[in-house]
């Protein structure tokens, strides 16, 4: 009588401490994720300006510019499902890095001072959503592997938990950035 | 940078006059340590028959002559080498920072204190005897650099079971980091994961004298490295790839045990070292490269971080 009742005690505090592990895991993820929102919303914010100060001097790269703003706006509205956002954000990204090359052909914006201390920023601020993306790729790896592995993949089927993607790179963005092209198009 | 061919033709064309002198100093010494040695010798011969007439016994006599031998030489030794080891410093070492670099700054006595040693949170053991010597600043292109010799111990017990543990000895840098940042990253070697493996990494998950264990997706990197940090995406920001393989590269081209840390948005790296760094040697003669070219690559070790990790870089919103 007493054994089966330390076994069942036993047995109960495994599940208590593999549930709680998987909500650890999963809130994690939440987190992390909210951290790359919070550093788009940062993005979009330098946007304007960026746009205000190059749009002087980038007289041929005015519709770029012209989609860049529609897409900030688009994405600001808060109307777009996850993928989408991630979408948009992918092209974003593409069409700011167009406008980096693009600034080598200006060298009078080249030598702004508003213009360098933004780019500044925006480097920064590249490079934290990069560093959140590999972080949200670390932290949904753990709790995948949680999802599948023996034995919290038992209770994960029970609270049904699934697999989650990670961020990957699209083929387009595998391929370098060809300004010219990206100009014309 | 500078080559070890530079190095080459600096000591041949400017070094060596000035080498030639201290040489002759040096040479003097050496006579005058003999001379003590010597002395301090007979000093304990007599010592030991004085001690033998008192004691009516061997044991206590060869103790009392080898302490007093060995008090009186030291001191001796000591006086007489003062003043040769600061014009040794004056001439070689600093000679050889400038010829590094001349905007850096040589400070023999200095060392960096004890509470920048603490708050770099490298080592989770507090020493209680620390000493350093030949501290060096100044500024590498946009990078603010300091670094010096260090020896940091801890002392445990008292009487006869006190034990001195090293925290730390070697070389130790502090360089302005060139992105902000609020948290704290500290970068370890790592010894648990390559004994224990999946179970070494889960040990270190416990450590509770640390932040959270950072698990970077370099393979090579986790595999020669440990990291704790306070958040999760503020560690992965200052370890871009780049500087994980930047880190890398540095730990083979050293040879040595290798810790970082970043905090207040400045990088504290720390070399382990089994010798003394930049002293002289009173025994070998000063007219050879050899012992130039290793504190030139002592020197150079630490002044080269900047580039190693690619401090100068200035891309983000830091100058």
């Amino acid at each position: 009588m007493y054994i089966a009742l330390g076994i069942a005690v036993v047995v109960i505090l495994i599940v208590v401490v593999l549930y709680n592990s998987l909500i650890a895991k999963k809130n994690e993820v939440t987190n992390v994720f909210g951290t790359i929102d919070a550093l788009l919303k940062k993005r979009y914010e330098l946007l304007p300006k960026l746009i205000a100060t190059v749009k002087v001097y980038m007289e041929h790269e005015k519709s770029l510019l012209e989609e860049v703003t529609r897409m900030r706006a688009q994405a600001v509205s808060g109307t777009l499902s996850d993928d989408q956002q991630v979408e948009l954000d992918n092209k974003l990204s593409k069409m700011l890095g167009g406008i980096m090359v693009a600034v080598e052909n200006y060298p009078d914006l080249k030598a702004n001072q508003n213009f360098l201390q933004l780019q500044r920023t925006m480097n920064e601020v590249e490079e934290q959503i990069s560093a959140a993306r590999r972080a949200y790729n670390a932290v949904v790896t753990t709790y995948n592997n949680a999802v599948e592995m023996f034995p919290t993949n038992m209770v994960a089927a029970t609270m049904g938990y699934k697999l989650k993607k990670v961020f990957e790179i699209s083929e387009d963005q595998r391929r370098d950035i060809d300004a010219e092209k990206l100009f014309k198009s | 940078m500078k080559t070890l061919d530079d190095l080459r033709q600096f000591y041949n064309t400017t070094l060596i006059c000035d080498l030639e002198g201290l040489e002759r100093q040096r040479r003097k010494i050496v006579q005058k340590v003999t001379y003590v040695i010597v002395g301090a010798v007979c000093v304990a011969v007599i010592g030991f028959f004085f001690a033998m007439q008192s004691f009516q016994a061997a044991a206590p006599a060869i103790i009392i002559s080898l302490v007093l031998c060995l008090i009186i030489g030291g001191v001796l030794y000591k006086i007489l080498i003062r003043s040769y080891v600061a014009e040794f410093k004056s001439v070689v070492i600093e000679r050889i920072v400038h010829f590094i670099d001349v905007n850096l700054a040589y400070s023999p006595k200095s060392c960096i204190p004890k509470s920048t040693f603490v708050l770099s949170k490298i080592f989770a053991t507090k020493p209680n005897r620390y000493k350093g010597d030949d501290f060096v600043s100044g500024k590498v292109g946009a990078t603010r650099i300091q670094f010096s010799e260090l020896h940091a111990e801890y002392e445990s017990g008292s009487g006869k079971n006190r034990h001195r543990h090293t925290v730390f000895r070697g070389l130790f840098f502090i360089g302005d980091f060139n992105k902000h940042f609020t948290g704290q990253t500290v970068v370890l070697p790592d010894t648990a994961e390559k004994l224990f493996g999946r179970l070494g990494r889960k040990l270190q998950s416990l450590n509770i004298s640390r932040d959270q264990l950072i698990n970077l997706e370099d393979p090579e990197f986790e595999r020669h490295f440990v990291v704790y940090g306070s958040d999760q995406v503020e560690a992965r920001y200052i370890l871009s790839t780049s500087l994980m393989a930047r880190i890398m590269d540095f730990r083979k081209k050293t040879g040595r045990k290798i810790h970082l840390s970043f905090i207040g948005s400045m990088v504290f790296v720390a070399a382990s070292y089994t010798r003394s760094l930049f002293e002289p040697r009173l025994f070998r003669t000063l007219l050879d490269f050899e012992p130039i070219r290793q504190y030139f690559e002592d020197l150079q070790l630490a002044i080269g971080i900047v580039d190693d990790l690619n401090l100068n870089t200035r891309i983000w919103s830091k100058e």
